[in-house]
């Protein structure tokens, strides 16, 4: 653990010596502020739901950007010989860099705090659904981050492990909305496998143990692949 | 201690259809520097990734300090210090902050941590350059910071990639007596494609070529066994043809040429590396009352052996 916790440090003091962090926080911040208070003023009501609708989509490309040179970038520049030559399992390193890259969210998500901050000095705002939905986001945030390292893991190249996390993400993300087009034989699956769809009971404030089964083991299937991905050079040609 | 800190035992490497590395074995004492040399491509990075436990081995076996890489690797890990190919360094970090990191992964107690990272940067010589970025440091300070990481944890065994590629012939050379320094407590290997290299640095060669291994020995053991001895004679009196036939009957010559200047004859003579012809030949000049001008052996350089061995 000890382990896990050094690589995850050094990766979120590498996002902050990078610009990568502030472009990605301050453009993310800025969409997210102007989409979520265009709307705000104009329903009149003090309440989140806006900033937790959106924010999945956002996170869409927000994530993959963040994760996308976790594992790629040094396979790329050389420093994961090293890396994997340190007495760390791969575990470790998967699990360090997943929680480097879930810390940076954190912080974007821990910055839109000042928006309910704000709205509710405008009125009255439902502290518990405002609570659940900020849990929500990060198990969201987290689920995407899983998917961006297993990306990064398999990828020479950091735009490659962009697209392929774009992809993944935006496929779970897209599979919500089309729940009600689809047959009625599969659209169960499609709505189980969709992101939004326990994204939205959580940001209603409802905490099931049923949304949470599906975050983690969408996270834990993505980081074992990861892992498993790091492993094959010990076989691979 | 006198155990084999390395031992590795007919280690394959397939990459895809390639052979990189093809049923090698050797062992390493500990407290030697061992030059694995070789062109480009035979194999010596992969070896080197193999002990290092980057990589896994396709058959056969490799101990690093009794621990089998496959088995046991963070152990393995644990007991080397290793310098990739191309030295790969976070560039992002400043120096001190690598070897923190390094520090702490390496489980070096905090209590003792300062002391050590200090310690191992005077060794190295990177005192001025602790607080600088890593990617704007030199290619000679980048290439003692890796040795700095290598090192870090005081580890038994050295594996180091083309320790000297890429740098100037005087940090060449400070590079160098760094390893020939570091060589007297711990165990070396180094790889290399350049020659003066292993000259100037390692108590013994291992060639490899194309994934096997054609030499392994002292760099004396080396030239003697794979080119004989030559001498060079210069004697006054006798004709060329005369001190050819002279010569040519001592034991163990196996050529002779002969020419002659200014009044005198030169032998250039071949033999086999066992014994010493130096004394015969002055025996034979003193009894036929020859004056001797010169008498030289030559070992074969290194350069001659390793030409010959990887020419195929």
């Amino acid at each position: 653990m000890k382990n896990v916790l050094i690589i995850a440090c050094r990766e979120l003091r590498s996002f902050f010596n990078s610009p990568v962090a502030y472009i990605v926080l301050t453009v993310y911040l800025l969409l997210a502020g102007y989409l979520y208070f265009t709307q705000l003023f104009l329903g009149r009501e003090a309440e989140m739901r806006g900033l937790f609708e959106l924010t999945p989509l956002l996170f869409v490309f927000f994530v993959p950007a963040v994760t996308m040179r976790l594992i790629a970038e040094e396979r790329r520049a050389g420093t994961l010989e090293v890396l994997l030559t340190l007495p760390l399992t791969d575990w470790q390193v998967v699990l360090g860099k997943f929680l480097g890259a879930l810390g940076l969210l954190a912080v974007g998500i821990g910055l839109t705090l000042a928006y309910p901050f704000t709205v509710s000095k405008l009125g009255d705002l439902d502290g518990g659904a405002v609570l659940g939905g900020y849990l929500g986001l990060l198990f969201l945030g987290a689920t995407y981050a899983a998917i961006g390292v297993m990306a990064s893991s398999f990828a020479k190249n950091q735009v490659v492990a962009f697209i392929i996390a774009l992809g993944i993400c935006f496929a779970l993300f897209l599979a919500g909305k089309l729940v009600g087009v689809m047959p009625r034989a599969i659209a169960p699956i499609v709505d189980y496998l969709s992101l939004d769809s326990h994204f939205q009971s959580i940001a209603r404030g409802v905490i099931d143990t049923r949304d949470l089964v599906y975050y983690a083991s969408i996270s834990g299937a993505c980081l074992f692949v990861a892992q498993q991905s790091l492993a094959s050079r010990q076989w691979k040609g | 201690m006198s155990e084999n800190l390395i031992q590795v035992e007919n280690l394959t490497k397939h990459y895809g259809s390639v052979r990189a590395v093809d049923g090698i074995s050797f062992d390493v004492k500990s407290s030697q520097v061992v030059g694995f040399l070789g062109p480009n491509g035979a194999g010596k990075s992969t070896t080197m990734k193999i002990l290092s436990c980057y990589i896994g081995p396709t058959g056969g076996r490799a101990r690093v300090a009794g621990f089998d890489v496959l088995e046991k690797p963070l152990e393995a890990r644990r007991r080397i210090g290793y310098l990739p190919e191309n030295n790969p360094i976070y560039d992002d970090m400043t120096a001190l902050e690598y070897l923190e990191f390094v520090a702490a992964v390496r489980d070096i107690p905090s209590a003792t941590r300062a002391a050590r990272l200090s310690e191992i940067s005077t060794l190295c010589g990177l005192e001025g350059v602790l607080g600088k970025p890593v990617g704007e440091l030199s290619k000679g300070f980048r290439q003692r910071l890796g040795l700095a990481q290598a090192m870090a944890h005081d580890p038994d065994i050295l594996l180091m990639d083309e320790p000297t590629s890429g740098l100037d012939p005087n940090q060449i050379v400070e590079i160098r007596s760094l390893i020939r320094e570091i060589g007297q407590r711990k165990t070396v290997i180094l790889s290399t494609h350049i020659l003066p290299e292993v000259q100037a640095t390692c108590d013994r060669a291992i060639i490899i070529h194309e994934g096997k291994i054609v030499a392994d020995g002292t760099l004396e053991e080396l030239r003697r066994r794979e080119q004989g001895n030559r001498y060079r004679v210069v004697v006054e009196g006798p004709t060329p043809d005369e001190a050819r036939d002279r010569v040519r009957s001592l034991e163990g010559v196996l050529g002779i040429e002969a020419s002659s200047s200014d009044g005198a004859c030169t032998l250039e003579v071949t033999a086999s590396a066992e014994g010493d012809l130096r004394r015969p030949i002055f025996r034979l000049a003193v009894d036929r009352g020859w004056t001797l001008l010169e008498l030289r052996r030559d070992a074969a350089t290194l350069e001659d052996v390793f030409r010959k061995l990887t020419r195929e």
